[in-house]
């Protein structure tokens, strides 16, 4: 289950041993934005070994490596693909050719390393207009991408347009990267709310991510983490829903009915694919029983 | 194995770090730890300084080492970028 991901500078090592304890779904350990060109060294060694020695448990570990146009990015995976991270956030990814050639590199890794092909994850990090009209090609492109990742600040800039709290300028990005994704059967996260000190925002922006079909959101504060774990997780009142639906399909397959109907609508495949997801993330929280 | 070549130093004074600087030197290991947990743990910090220069090859150097309560994996973390970086090699 991840609904979310909580970023973590990876040169702050106060922030970095105490990600697991925040309530995140998964922490993105930053060799990118959060770390000055001088500390890139620094950091590499830090998260590494931050990955080496401490057990997260549960939380998953995403590590945010510098772009394919950086000296960087060759020696970030070098330092931790040994520590096999959930997931390589891979940022501004603009094409599949930006995307094959990390994956390129971490096969390479992995074949030396001796994992098995593709046990580390990509997730590029769509962040230019050119990442979002490729949106589909870069999902599609290798069986190594788990999930497709919007970052809002970096596109606003490429768009030329203002960063809102309400979002209008990156609702077409929005709907454009969750289409692309759902197309290529993987997930998709939403940019973080910037704004840590706004509580009701969060809220506002997080249920926007959830209706539009994202399966969770990131954050850049622990604040925010609560409430995109709330809103991304089934209401009691949906797994008891999901439950009902999947009563009512055993006693019609009992019944020999084809067609049935619940609460006055009728249930089809969809109805049941929703259900079953809901009930496995309820089993995972500890709120459901497997059916 | 590279001799540390340059003075270098690496991490911060921030709560749960680690500052180290290194220095070339030509008769052996000589470390300065100022720590905030001495008393307890002063033995461990140079133990891990130790290991962590024995690994990276280094037989001559002067550190100065002033930690605020830094883990073993942060303090090996800053120890091995201070050595890349006096022998030239980040």
């Amino acid at each position: 289950m991840l609904r979310s991901m909580l970023f973590l500078p990876g040169n702050n090592p106060n922030m970095l041993i105490n990600g697991n304890c925040l309530g995140a779904d998964a922490v993105i350990f930053d060799l990118e934005d959060a770390v000055s060109p001088a500390e890139k060294d620094a950091a590499r060694i830090l998260v590494r070994n931050t990955m080496r020695y401490m057990d997260f448990g549960g939380c998953g570990r995403i590590v945010r490596i510098n772009s394919i146009d950086t000296p960087y990015w060759r020696k970030d995976l070098d330092q931790i693909m040994p520590y096999k991270p959930d997931m390589i956030l891979l940022p501004k990814s603009g094409s599949a050719a930006d995307v094959l050639a990390a994956d390129e590199y971490m096969t390479e890794l992995e074949e030396k390393l001796g994992f098995a092909a593709n046990t580390v994850g990509l997730m590029p990090l769509i962040e230019t207009a050119m990442g979002v009209e490729n949106s589909f090609a870069i999902a599609s492109s290798t069986k190594r991408i788990r999930a497709l990742f919007l970052g809002a600040e970096d596109l606003t800039a490429d768009l030329r347009c203002k960063r809102t709290k309400e979002g209008r300028e990156i609702e077409y990005a929005r709907t454009r990267l969750v289409v692309a994704a759902r197309a290529a059967n993987i997930d998709v996260f939403d940019t973080p709310f910037t704004d840590v000190n706004d509580d009701e925002g969060i809220v506002v922006d997080a249920e926007l991510a959830k209706a539009l079909g994202f399966s969770g959101k990131a954050s850049i504060s622990p604040r925010h983490v609560e409430v995109i774990n709330r809103v991304f997780s089934p209401t009691m009142a949906e797994i008891d829903y999901a439950y009902e639906v999947i009563e009512a399909i055993r006693i019609a397959k009992e019944q020999g009915k084809g067609a049935i109907a619940l609460r006055g609508k009728m249930i089809d495949a969809p109805i049941v694919a929703r259900a079953e997801r809901t009930i496995s993330m309820a089993v995972e929280m500890g709120l459901g029983r497997e059916v | 194995m590279n001799p540390i070549l340059y003075p270098a130093s690496a991490g911060t004074l921030e709560s749960s770090d680690v500052f180290v600087e290194i220095a070339p030197a030509e008769n052996g290991i000589e470390i300065d730890l100022n720590s905030v947990v001495q008393a307890q743990f002063g033995e461990e910090i140079l133990a891990v300084v130790r290991e962590v220069l024995d690994e990276c090859g280094v037989e001559n150097a002067s550190l100065r080492i002033q930690d605020r309560g830094a883990l073993d994996c942060v303090i090996r973390a800053r120890v091995e970028t201070a050595v890349n970086r006096g022998k030239g090699e980040n």
